[in-house]
C-alpha cells in the first residue's frame, strides 16, 4: 500500500502538465471538480439490502446510555456481544472470533436498544431480546446461563455461590474468570455477582457502572 | 490471517468509490452500482485471503461494475420511439455537464483509469492492479482517455 497516496495531495504538477499538453488546457484540473455527495445514506441502504440477502453476519451500533456509550451486536441468532465505552475495539474481536462482515445495521438491534431503554427508565426487570452464546464455551457459558435463569432483577449472588449451583462448588475462581469474560453484560447479569461477603469484587465496565445497576435495581443501598 | 471489520473499509474509502462511480457512470447509476459494489463486496469478503490492498479490492470490483454496465449498454440498445437518452443534470453532482458527458462516452477501461488518475489521484500502479493491466497500460489508458476527451471538450 506504500505507492497509495491517503492524504489526496495533488501529486506531481509536472507529470499532469505533461500529460495535459504542452498548449497549457486544464482538463487534468477540471476532472478533478466533483462535488462530494454524502454517501452514509448509500451505505445505510445497501446494508440493509444485504442483511435481507444474508450477508450481513455481524450488525452493530452505539447506543447512549446512563452508564456511557455501549456498543450492541448481534448476529442474525440475537445479541452476541455489548461493549462498554463504544470501544472500536470489539468490532475487531467480533471479526476474529464470529465474522469478518461487521457492519453498522441499527435496525438489527432495534429490540434490544428498545429493552435497554425501558430497563434504565425502570420499565423493565428481564430482558426478552433473544442472546447469541456462541462467544462463550464450556463451563464458562454454563455458569453464565445459569446466572441469567437463576439471579433476577435486585438480587445479588456471590461467586462460590454460583459455582453451587452450577454443581461445582470448587469452581469459584472460574465463576469469577466466566464473568469477567461475560460477553453480553447488562443483559446477562453478571454485575448481580458479589464476593463472599458482599464485596463488589470487579466489572468489565468498571466498579462504578457495577455499583449504578445495582443501585439502580435496589440491591444496594446507600 | 484476519480481516478487520467490513465497516472500516465502508469508512476508509465509501466516499471515492462513491465518487468514481459517479464520475463513471453519473449520478443515477453511480448510486446504483455503488449499492450493489458493497453488496458483492461483502459477499466475497470473507473468502478473501489476505488484506494487504482492500482499497484496490473494492476499486477492482466498482470497475468491474462499471464494465458490465457498458456491456448491458451495449446488448439494450434504447428502442427507436423511445425519446433520445438525456443525462439528468439536475441530479448531477458533477459540475461540468459537458466533460463527464464525455467521459462516460470513453471506453469503460479508459474512464475507469481517467477517474482514478484525476479524480481520485491514484498512482498508476494502483490503477494497473484496478484495471487488470499493467503499469505501461495503464498510462497509455488515461493517455488514450486524455486525448480522446480533448478532442470532444470545448475549451
Amino acid at each position: 500500500m506504500n505507492a497509495t497516496n491517503p492524504t489526496n495531495e495533488p501529486r506531481g504538477r509536472s507529470d499532469r502538465r505533461g500529460l495535459d499538453g504542452a498548449d497549457g488546457d486544464d482538463l487534468g484540473e477540471r476532472l478533478r471538480r466533483v462535488d462530494t455527495t454524502d454517501v452514509a445514506a448509500l451505505v445505510d441502504t445497501a446494508l440493509r439490502r444485504a442483511d435481507v440477502e444474508g450477508l450481513v453476519d455481524v450488525g452493530w451500533v452505539v447506543e447512549d446510555t446512563p452508564v456511557g456509550p455501549l456498543t450492541l451486536a448481534a448476529t442474525p441468532a440475537g445479541v452476541v456481544r455489548i461493549g462498554f465505552g463504544g470501544d472500536e475495539r470489539v468490532l475487531e474481536e467480533l471479526a476474529s472470533e464470529v465474522s469478518p462482515r461487521v457492519v453498522r445495521l441499527p435496525g438489527r438491534l432495534d429490540e434490544v436498544r428498545r429493552e435497554l431503554e425501558e430497563y434504565f427508565a425502570g420499565r423493565r426487570r428481564t430482558f426478552d431480546v433473544p442472546v447469541d452464546r456462541r462467544l462463550s464455551r464450556g463451563y464458562r457459558r454454563t455458569v453464565l446461563e445459569a446466572l441469567s435463569r437463576e439471579v433476577p432483577y435486585g438480587h445479588t449472588v456471590s461467586y462460590q455461590e454460583l459455582a453451587e449451583r452450577t454443581g461445582n462448588p470448587k469452581a469459584s475462581r472460574a465463576v469469577g474468570s466466566a464473568m469477567a469474560t461475560n460477553p453480553i453484560p447488562i443483559v446477562v447479569p453478571c454485575h448481580r455477582v458479589l464476593r463472599t461477603g458482599g464485596a463488589l469484587g470487579g466489572y468489565g465496565g468498571g466498579l462504578d457502572t457495577k455499583v449504578w445497576l445495582l443501585r439502580h435495581e435496589g440491591a444496594l443501598l446507600g | 490471517m484476519t480481516l478487520p471489520p467490513f465497516q472500516s473499509l465502508l469508512d476508509a474509502h465509501a466516499p471515492d468509490l462513491h465518487r468514481f462511480l459517479v464520475a463513471a457512470v453519473g449520478r443515477h447509476d453511480g448510486d446504483d452500482l455503488f449499492q450493489e459494489t458493497v453488496i458483492s463486496a461483502l459477499r466475497s469478503y470473507p473468502g478473501l485471503r489476505h488484506a494487504d490492498n482492500l482499497r484496490g479490492w473494492l476499486f477492482t470490483i466498482a470497475h468491474r461494475k462499471v464494465i458490465d454496465q457498458a456491456r448491458r449498454r451495449v446488448r439494450q440498445p434504447v428502442p427507436a420511439a423511445d425519446p433520445p437518452v438525456v443525462p439528468q443534470l439536475d441530479a448531477d453532482p458533477l459540475m461540468d455537464a459537458e466533460l463527464w458527458d464525455a467521459v462516460r462516452r470513453l471506453p469503460p477501461k479508459q474512464r475507469s483509469a481517467v477517474v482514478q488518475r484525476y479524480l481520485l489521484d491514484r498512482p498508476y500502479a494502483e490503477i494497473a492492479a484496478v484495471i487488470g493491466s499493467s503499469e505501461d497500460a495503464a498510462r497509455q489508458s488515461v493517455r488514450a482517455g486524455l486525448q480522446r476527451l480533448r478532442q470532444e471538450v470545448t475549451r
